[in-house]
Order: structure tokens, then C-alpha cells, then sequence
């Protein structure tokens, strides 16, 4: 599998998107966040909802966290 | 009532006072795959001795669900009717995580079927059942009890066996060995064939309990519960499951450090059931503590040794896999196997079995250990997972989807099999046959009823089918012919194959080819395909 580069899709809301995932961890603790966390990558995956892309997802993420 | 174990009569074979002429078949094994192979084989003629070293039926119930398509086979073996009539056709499944129930479904049965999408039955009477359905054809099937095989020795075009018997030892020579003898297959050992697969590390205890009130409350509906994390129990899963004569089964995850021999005794299972069931009264019926396995052969063929169900693959039972693939191998070996004994196929037919089947047990290892998985996270992130998927489950239809504690067996797609002749059709060619009811001159029946068995033309509206040698012919929807003709009361048929259409069945139900004109060449090449004159 070619490892996909991931071009911004979020605009000039990245960083209210990345405060606002920050604001849902909010008072959690650490267990209670990994709990959320695989919630929502559930969550995502079904959104995505297309198989083949979400592999490349996978990898493109297991690939970075390498370095 | 407790099941009544009647022992099979033995009587001393004839080959232990003189040599017995070849035999066309010797099947070694009657479980369900080994009866179920000489049932289907005796439909088409073809003479079979069967050979086991007990003389009962199963002990303990070990299979109890049978899906749809294992049911229509049996149909055409002869014992599904009342296979449906003693079973309990299950309706409701609940899953429940922890104490809380995370949803639970209407098991609805689709209309327009003979056969629901599952019945419940213990193996011990499916066994019954086919022992009596083959004792209809005492000239063609030769069931040996107290019989063992203790050794065989393969050559070019026969097999030899050395047999045990209460009366000592004897010997057969047969053309083809058909090796149903079950997961720990000493045929298979004595060929030293590697059996490789996923082992899983988890304990399992499966008990069935005979209960006059209902574990499922003040109603009679048979259902499904399906415990992850149950409360009543420090595991990770628990079943409880609805089998005909008042009998539950129960199977309770023991974790991985347990010792089998000490869970497996009523001191130890009795306080388990009771802390799961209350207060009732309860008789424990039959007990074993598991440890599950997917696993299969390399190849199903060994010249003239074909391996058979259990013997050739074993999955763990989240999903109810083994029996039923083991009824679905005999669907598709039979009537290759009877051509072959009957001169009217070469032996190179048997192979599209190891292929076809092999395909089929790759897919069925694959959801089996996908289930286990998911019941038996290995690491804490697979937990968090699973739970996640459990919580989620509550208010979100899609997590329900991936909650997995078996998926219903369906029947496997012979799409990229060598005798299929590809094309586009409603039903693709690989798909099995899709049942539907149909009204003919004799009444009401069932495509099942009608349609199996042989190589068969099906021709749905205006097309006539052509009379070729070989392959029947019936109709749906078409002016009353030389041939059997049916109308399509409700429309199922046609819905689910279209019109002006052709198909061509295999003797097993599937599709091996389709037409939307009458093209007599174009049938015959898809015939000749199909039982393997070219590939
Ligand atoms: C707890 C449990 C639950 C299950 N639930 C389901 C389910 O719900 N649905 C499902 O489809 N499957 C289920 N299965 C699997 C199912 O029981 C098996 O797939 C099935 O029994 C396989 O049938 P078989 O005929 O291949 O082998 P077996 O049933 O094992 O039969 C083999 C036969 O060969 C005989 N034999 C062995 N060695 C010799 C010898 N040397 N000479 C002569 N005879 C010999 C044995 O006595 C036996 O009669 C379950 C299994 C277990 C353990």
C-alpha cells in the first residue's frame, strides 16, 4: 500500500477543530480519555465510511507515529 | 426428558470370514458429515460402506444451529422437514453488556422461504435422523458400527484399510476413502499432514441445562442472550441459547488459566449455572470445558483420500461453522464424486472440490476468528475497543453492526471457481440457489424441492429452455410444457432471478451459468465446464 499524504481539509478551522477535540478531553482522566478517543475513531471510521480509504488512514497513521 | 442414547446393532461384517470385492467408497466416520455422505451418494446411485469405531450417537449436543442453506440441503438428504418440525426456530436475540441491554433484534423471518435463517437441534438428533434416512437404502449404504479403522495405506487408483471389530481385525479395499473422521482425524495423522491454523488461548465452558421455566422470563419466545462482561459471572462473554425438550445451552468464557479436567465437574458447574439462571430447578444434561481452534488442511484431495468436514478443517463455533461447512463440503463433493464412480466424469473433477471447498473454509476460519477476537480481546487496547463498541451500541445503530458474537453462516460464493462460466443475472453465477415458493400441477412447492439435486435448467418467462442430455429442465411462469412447469404465486421467483432468463444449477444448487436467450452451444460449453471437462 502507498502511504496516502494528507492535504489540509479543514481551512481556516483547523484551529477551532483542534480546540474543540482539546474542550471534549476536557476534565477527563487519562483512562476516560483513551475510552473517548476510541469512541471517536469508531465514530470517524464510520463517517469515512469507505474501506480501502480508511487502510490507508490506518497506515498513514501507524507510519508517522514510527519516527 | 434426557435424550434416550439407543446403541446402533453391530453385526460382524462379512470381510472377517472372506475377502470382500472392491468397494466403490468407504467412508470412515458417522458424524453428520459421514452420514450426510453416504445419504447424498445413495440418492445418486452410487454404494458406500460406512465405517465408525462407536455405536451412538453424539454424546452431549455439541452443533445446535443449522442455517438456512445446511437446512435445504437436508431437505434434499430428506431429513430437513423434520429436522425443522422437533427444532426451535429462534427469533430474538438480546446482547447485554454488563447488567444493561445494549440492543436487541427481531430475527424476522424473510418471507418466501421453506427454511428460516436458523433452527435449533441438538447434533445427537441430526445423527438419529440420518441414520434412519439411511437405513431407507439398505442396498446401497453399509453402516458398520464398532468398526475402526486402525490403519490405511493409499495406492495409484484404490485405498487398503485395516479395520477393528469386536471379533477382531479385517481388511477392505476401496477406490475412494472418504476420511469424515472428525477434528482429531487419525487418517490425517497417519499421513502426517500439517493442520495449521490460530489456536485461541481462552477456556470455554459449554453446558446444557434442562430448565422447565423459561430463563428467558414469563414468555415462551425462544431467544438468544448474549452477555459481554456478564454480571452473574467474572468472564468476559456468556451465552445462553434455546434448544428443543426444555434444553439451554450455556457457554460461559473461562479465561485463559483454567484447568479443564476441574471445571468440567458439577461441583464446579452447578454454582456457575445457578448464579447465571437463579433459583430453578435445573438438570445439568451434558458439561465440557473447550479450548477452540481454527485450523485447516493445506489440501482436501489426497489421491484417492478426500478429507471431509471436521477432518479437513475446524473453526471455533461463534457462528455456527463446522457443522454447517461440513454439510456444504458433502453438497459439492457428492455429485462430483458419483460422476467420477460412474465413469461420466474424469477423477480431475474431484480437485474443483479441494478448490471450491478450500475457498469456502478460508472464508468461515476467517469469521469464526474475527467473533473470538472480538469476545476475547488479547490485549487492553482490543478491550477498550470492544467496550467502546458496546457503549457506542446503545444509541448508534452503525456500532451495533460490529458487535460480534458469531455472524450467521451464509453460504459461500463459488464466483472465481474454474466451473463457473461467468455473466451478469439477478442471481450471479456462484451464488447458491435462492428458495421461492412455486404452485404446479401437484400443488404447492418449494425451488428447493424442485431444483436440486441434478444439473438443472431453470427457465423463468418467456424462454424455453432446450432438451439437452444431462441437465433437466423446469419452468416459472410459462405455458405447461414437456417438462415441469410452476407458476410464481407470490412473485418471490421472479423477484429473485429476474425474467426471461436461463440458469443453469449444479447438482448442488448453485449457479454454474445464465443465459437471457436459448443458446444451445453456450448451455452444453457451461456443462461441459462445469463437470470439468475443461477448465
Ligand atoms: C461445543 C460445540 C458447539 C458446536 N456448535 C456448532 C453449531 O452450533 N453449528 C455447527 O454447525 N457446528 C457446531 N459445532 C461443530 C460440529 O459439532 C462439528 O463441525 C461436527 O461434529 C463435524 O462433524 P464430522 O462428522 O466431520 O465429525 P464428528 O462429528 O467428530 O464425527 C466423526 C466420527 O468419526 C468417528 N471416528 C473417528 N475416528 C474413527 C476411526 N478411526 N474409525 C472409525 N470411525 C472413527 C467418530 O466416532 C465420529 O462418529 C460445534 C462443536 C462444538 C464442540
Amino acid at each position: 500500500m502507498t502511504l496516502p499524504t494528507l492535504d489540509d481539509n479543514l481551512g481556516t478551522e483547523g484551529d477551532t477543530v483542534y480546540a474543540a477535540l482539546m474542550t471534549a478531553h476536557e476534565g477527563l482522566s487519562e483512562s476516560e480519555s483513551h475510552a473517548l478517543n476510541a469512541r471517536l475513531v469508531l465514530i470517524l471510521a464510520n463517517e469515512i465510511g469507505d474501506r480501502s480509504r480508511l487502510e490507508e488512514l490506518f497506515a498513514a497513521a501507524r507510519a508517522a507515529g514510527r519516527r | 426428558m434426557a435424550y434416550a442414547y439407543t446403541p446402533f446393532p453391530y453385526s460382524p461384517p462379512p470381510g472377517l470370514t472372506a475377502p470382500e470385492p472392491r468397494h466403490p467408497v468407504v467412508i470412515v466416520g458417522a458424524g453428520p458429515i459421514g452420514l450426510s455422505m453416504a445419504v447424498d451418494l445413495a440418492l445418486r446411485g452410487v454404494k458406500s460402506v460406512v465405517l465408525d469405531d462407536n455405536n451412538v450417537v453424539s454424546l452431549g449436543s455439541r452443533a445446535i444451529c443449522w442455517a438456512n442453506r445446511t437446512l435445504e440441503i437436508f431437505d434434499r438428504l430428506g431429513i430437513g422437514e423434520r429436522m425443522l418440525a422437533k427444532g426451535v426456530t429462534w427469533k430474538v436475540g438480546r446482547q447485554f453488556h454488563g447488567d444493561r441491554e445494549v440492543y436487541n433484534f427481531d430475527l424476522l423471518p424473510e418471507p418466501g422461504h421453506k427454511y428460516p435463517a436458523f433452527v435449533n437441534l441438538q447434533q445427537y438428533y441430526i445423527e438419529q435422523y440420518l441414520v434412519e434416512r439411511a437405513q431407507d437404502f439398505p442396498d446401497l449404504i453399509d453402516l458398520r458400527f464398532l468398526n475402526k479403522v486402525t490403519d490405511h495405506k493409499g495406492h495409484a487408483d484404490h485405498v487398503e484399510l485395516t479395520i477393528e471389530t469386536p471379533d477382531g481385525p479385517y481388511r477392505l479395499e476401496t477406490d475412494w476413502y472418504i476420511a469424515c473422521d472428525g477434528a482429531g482425524s487419525a487418517t490425517r495423522k497417519r499421513m502426517a499432514l500439517p493442520f495449521e491454523g490460530q489456536t485461541f488461548d481462552e477456556h470455554f465452558l459449554i453446558a446444557d441445562v434442562e430448565m422447565e421455566t423459561s430463563p428467558f422470563g414469563n414468555h415462551n419466545t425462544p431467544e438468544r442472550w448474549f452477555w459481554f462482561a456478564p454480571p452473574f459471572h467474572n468472564g468476559q462473554s456468556a451465552l445462553l441459547h434455546k434448544q428443543p425438550d426444555n434444553i439451554y445451552r450455556i457457554d460461559l468464557q473461562l479465561g485463559p488459566e483454567t484447568d479443564p479436567k476441574a471445571e468440567a465437574t458439577e461441583e464446579k458447574v452447578v454454582p456457575r449455572v445457578k448464579q447465571m439462571l437463579g433459583d430453578a430447578p435445573f438438570r445439568l444434561d451434558w458439561m465440557s470445558v473447550y479450548k477452540f481452534h481454527c485450523a485447516r488442511l493445506e489440501k482436501f484431495v489426497h489421491d484417492r483420500v478426500i478429507f471431509v468436514g471436521d477432518s479437513a478443517h475446524v473453526v471455533s463455533p461463534f457462528g455456527a461453522r463446522g457443522g454447517n461447512g461440513g454439510v456444504q463440503d458433502v453438497d459439492n463433493l457428492g455429485w462430483k464424486l458419483a460422476a467420477v464412480v460412474r465413469g461420466e466424469a474424469q477423477p480431475s473433477l474431484i480437485e474443483s472440490y479441494d478448490i471450491e471447498r478450500g475457498h469456502a473454509a478460508d472464508e468461515n476460519m476467517r469469521n469464526s476468528a474475527r467473533a473470538t477476537n472480538f469476545m476475547t480481546p488479547k490485549t487492553p487496547i482490543e478491550a477498550l475497543f470492544r467496550d467502546e463498541v458496546l457503549n457506542l451500541a446503545a444509541d448508534h445503530p452503525f456500532a451495533r453492526k460490529l458487535i460480534n458474537s458469531g455472524r450467521l453462516s451464509q453460504p459461500c460464493s463459488l464466483a472465481h471457481s474454474p466451473l463457473q462460466t461467468s455473466g451478469d443475472a439477478p442471481l450471479e453465477p456462484g451464488s447458491a440457489l435462492l428458495d421461492a415458493p412455486l404452485r404446479g400441477p401437484a400443488g404447492e412447492t418449494w425451488m428447493v424441492q424442485e431444483a436440486q439435486g441434478a444439473f438443472t435448467l431453470l427457465a423463468i418467462g418467456n424462454i424455453t429452455p432446450p432438451e439437452l442430455p444431462g441437465i433437466a429442465r423446469i419452468g416459472i411462469n410459462q405455458n405447461v410444457s414437456d417438462y415441469p412447469c410452476f407458476s410464481d404465486p407470490d412473485g418471490y421467483a421472479t423477484r429473485r432471478y429476474g425474467s426471461e432468463r436461463l440458469y443453469l444449477l449444479r447438482p448442488d444448487g448453485h449457479v454454474c451459468a445464465s443465459f437471457d436467450h436459448a443458446d444451445s452451444a453456450a448451455i452444453k460449453a457451461a456443462h461441459a465446464r462445469a463437470t470439468g471437462a475443461c477448465s
